[in-house]
């Protein structure tokens, strides 16, 4: 390899390594239950998208995903929702949340598109370990497809995320974490 | 325990569910072989809320449906009738439609290959000729469909029992009020779609506590909902704190508990001082304003329309309808059985099929930060339904029965809507009116015994 090349490289294994290390901060600060740091994360213009999965026929999976445009998804909002459910969880009256849960975000399958202007794709995996008061128990697992913007401040925002969560029928009574 | 079934006979269910005191033993929500008794006493008999005819337009069209435990299907043929048949092969069981939607020519089983048309019709067998002989009678073996559907202001409604009294005799009084929830907010008839896909979530609970306890139970809210009022973040409005209460026009009216007894339905509905319909409360302040103005002009038109009625629902009245299902304008909340400890919510949302997109998107961004497992608001109540059901089970508890007195004896009839039971707005007097047909349903041997019904013998302990 030219000097060139290994330049470019690792160039681009430090660029992946600091989207992994953002991505696993934010994790982080979510299973540290610090929602309001969390939230700084997220770009004013987020897209935030869990649709419903559909069990559909051999050739409709365009269909499979419940679409933002007209359907019912589980989440399809953006900032200020979110915003919101951080507020609520944090007046320690959300029973749904009260006591907190234990929550675990394992990201896995991280993969670093090509930086386009200020904005990056990344693909993930998510394992989601949920457990609630003596002995419930919710497990979310799915994949995100995000994109990233540069931020001064933060390194990155949170411009968009797609959730594929790996389920039809959601086996949870709620969904009180974020992902 | 074997004996509360067995002794089904001698009135031993009454002495769990006592009426009269108020009180009900907790075990009804939490017993197997009742639960088992459920199954057969009620959701084979009563009628049940299938789905909707804008989710099946075309000619194959077909959606995944659900009675108590079991998936129906609910398909438009090609010569464009309407069926609901129980999804499963008449070979071997296996289901023949593993898909929640989509449009087929046929339902081929993926097991052996016998194949249904759209009108449950068995018209392919493999080796029919060579293994069958052209013995088997295919007539005989099309898909076992409901004896009794009713298509009502579009709504799809389904009974397994022949003998059930027709779905206007079942919805008695509350059958109005049904009609108003798919009308349009102009007050059109037949005037929603719904929005797809209808979403599916598990509460490990009875059925009973959301069913029973849904919109019939306003004694919830404050403590239930105080996290959205402390943070702000009533839905409908300003996700930053605005509040509806303040700015809804003045219209003289009273909200109160509304229900038949004798039928086990009840809502929670207005009952308006003068006819008419109240004006409309600025709302949607954070969409497009395309949006408030759309409802105000619909609402207008709906003023217009019914100014000499009084109406006692369509204005964000709900219908409760027994056993398990409630009736909103804006949402379709069903609670089927999953087992003693397991219920399986779905959701369905209309929406004013005329209504333009942005107009649509806002309901329906409303909707979904509103309600079910991912909703602000009743994430909570999940919680409460959920361990209920445990607290319930201990052998303790079961010695201790729930107290369902709220408002008991304070019932009254109103002259300007015979046939309803009326009580404060909050009160369990709707929970009351379903326990008791739950009663009647678990004693009762035949619909005889159900319909039609005489008011005397109910209340007769
Ligand atoms: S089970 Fe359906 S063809 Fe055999
Ligand atoms: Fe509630």
């Amino acid at each position: 390899m030219t000097t060139n090349a290994t330049d470019a490289a690792i160039e681009r294994l430090l660029f992946e390594r600091e989207i992994e290390k953002f991505l696993y901060r934010e994790a982080e600060l979510l299973d540290d239950r610090r929602y309001n740091d969390w939230i700084e994360l997220i770009a004013e213009d987020i897209h935030y998208h869990m649709p419903v999965r559909r069990n559909v026929k051999f050739g409709e999976q365009h269909r499979e995903n419940s679409d933002s445009e007209s359907e019912i998804s589980w989440f399809d909002e953006g900032k200020r929702t979110l915003a919101g459910r951080v507020r609520q969880i944090n007046t320690g009256l959300h029973w749904a949340e009260e006591p907190f849960s234990r929550v675990r975000h394992l990201i896995t399958n991280i993969q670093v598109g090509d930086l386009d202007g200020d904005e990056v794709p990344v693909r993930s995996n998510f394992y989601c370990w949920s457990n609630r008061l003596r002995d419930e128990v919710n497990v979310f697992v799915g994949t995100r497809q995000d994109v990233l913007r540069r931020d001064p401040e933060t390194g990155f925002k949170i411009a968009k995320r797609l959730i594929l969560l790996d389920q039809n029928v959601l086996l949870s009574k709620v969904i009180t974490t974020f992902f | 325990m074997v004996n509360i079934i067995k002794s089904r006979g001698d009135r031993s269910l009454r002495d769990l569910v006592d009426l009269e005191k108020g009180t009900v033993a907790r075990e009804i929500y939490v017993n197997e072989e009742i639960y088992q008794q459920e199954l057969e006493q009620i959701y084979t008999r009563a009628w049940l809320f299938i789905g909707h005819e804008s989710q099946v337009p075309n000619p194959g069209d077909f959606v995944m449906s659900r009675m108590g435990e079991e998936e129906v299907l609910l398909v438009r043929d090609r010569k464009n009738k309407l069926h609901v048949f129980l999804n499963t092969c008449r070979h071997r069981g296996m289901k023949v439609c593993r898909y929640d939607d989509g449009n087929t020519l046929l339902f081929t089983c993926p097991f052996h290959g016998w194949s249904y048309d759209t009108d449950g019709a068995l018209v392919g067998v493999p080796h029919h000729k060579a293994a069958f002989h052209e013995e088997l009678i295919k007539a005989d073996w099309g898909l076992h469909e409901v004896p009794q559907m009713a298509n009502y202001f579009g709504s799809i409604w389904a009974t397994w029992d022949p003998k059930a009294p027709s779905f206007l005799d079942y919805m008695g009084v509350f059958a109005p009020t049904i009609q108003w929830c798919f009308q349009s907010t102009d007050g059109e008839d037949n005037g929603v779609e719904l929005f797809n896909p209808a979403t599916k979530w598990r509460i490990p609970t009875n059925w009973k506590f959301p069913g029973f306890s849904f919109d019939g139970d306003s004694a919830h809210a404050a403590m239930t909902h105080r996290s959205v009022n402390v943070a702000a973040i009533g839905p409908q409005g300003d996700m930053e704190g605005g509040s509806r209460a303040g700015m809804k026009a003045p219209f003289p009216k009273t909200s109160y508990e509304m229900m038949i007894p004798e039928l086990g339905h009840g809502g929670h509905n207005y009952m308006f001082e003068q006819p008419g319909v109240s004006d409309y409360a600025d709302t949607w302040q954070t969409e497009p304003k395309e949006v408030d103005e759309y409802y105000r002009e619909t609402r207008a038109k709906k003023q217009e329309k019914y100014k000499d009625v009084y109406l006692h629902a369509g204005d964000g009245g709900t219908a409760l309808i027994w056993p398990n299902v409630n009736i909103q304008p804006q949402r379709i909340l069903i609670w089927h059985p999953h087992g003693v400890g397991m219920t399986e919510s779905w959701r369905q949302y209309p929406v004013d099929k005329n209504a333009p997109k942005v107009v649509k998107d806002a309901q329906r961004r409303y909707m979904m930060r509103y309600g079910g497992p991912t909703g602000v608001t009743e994430s909570d109540d999940m919680e409460n339904w959920n361990y209920a059901f445990p607290a319930s089970l201990g052998t303790v508890a079961q010695r201790l029965p729930y107290n369902f007195q709220m408002g008991l004896g304070h019932d009254f009839k109103d002259d300007r809507l015979p046939g309803m039971t009326f009580n404060y707005r909050i009160a369990e007097e709707n929970q009351r009116a379903r326990l008791r047909r739950w009663l009647e349903f678990m004693e009762a041997g035949s619909w005889d015994d159900l319909y039609p019904v005489n008011p005397k013998k109910n209340t007769d302990k």
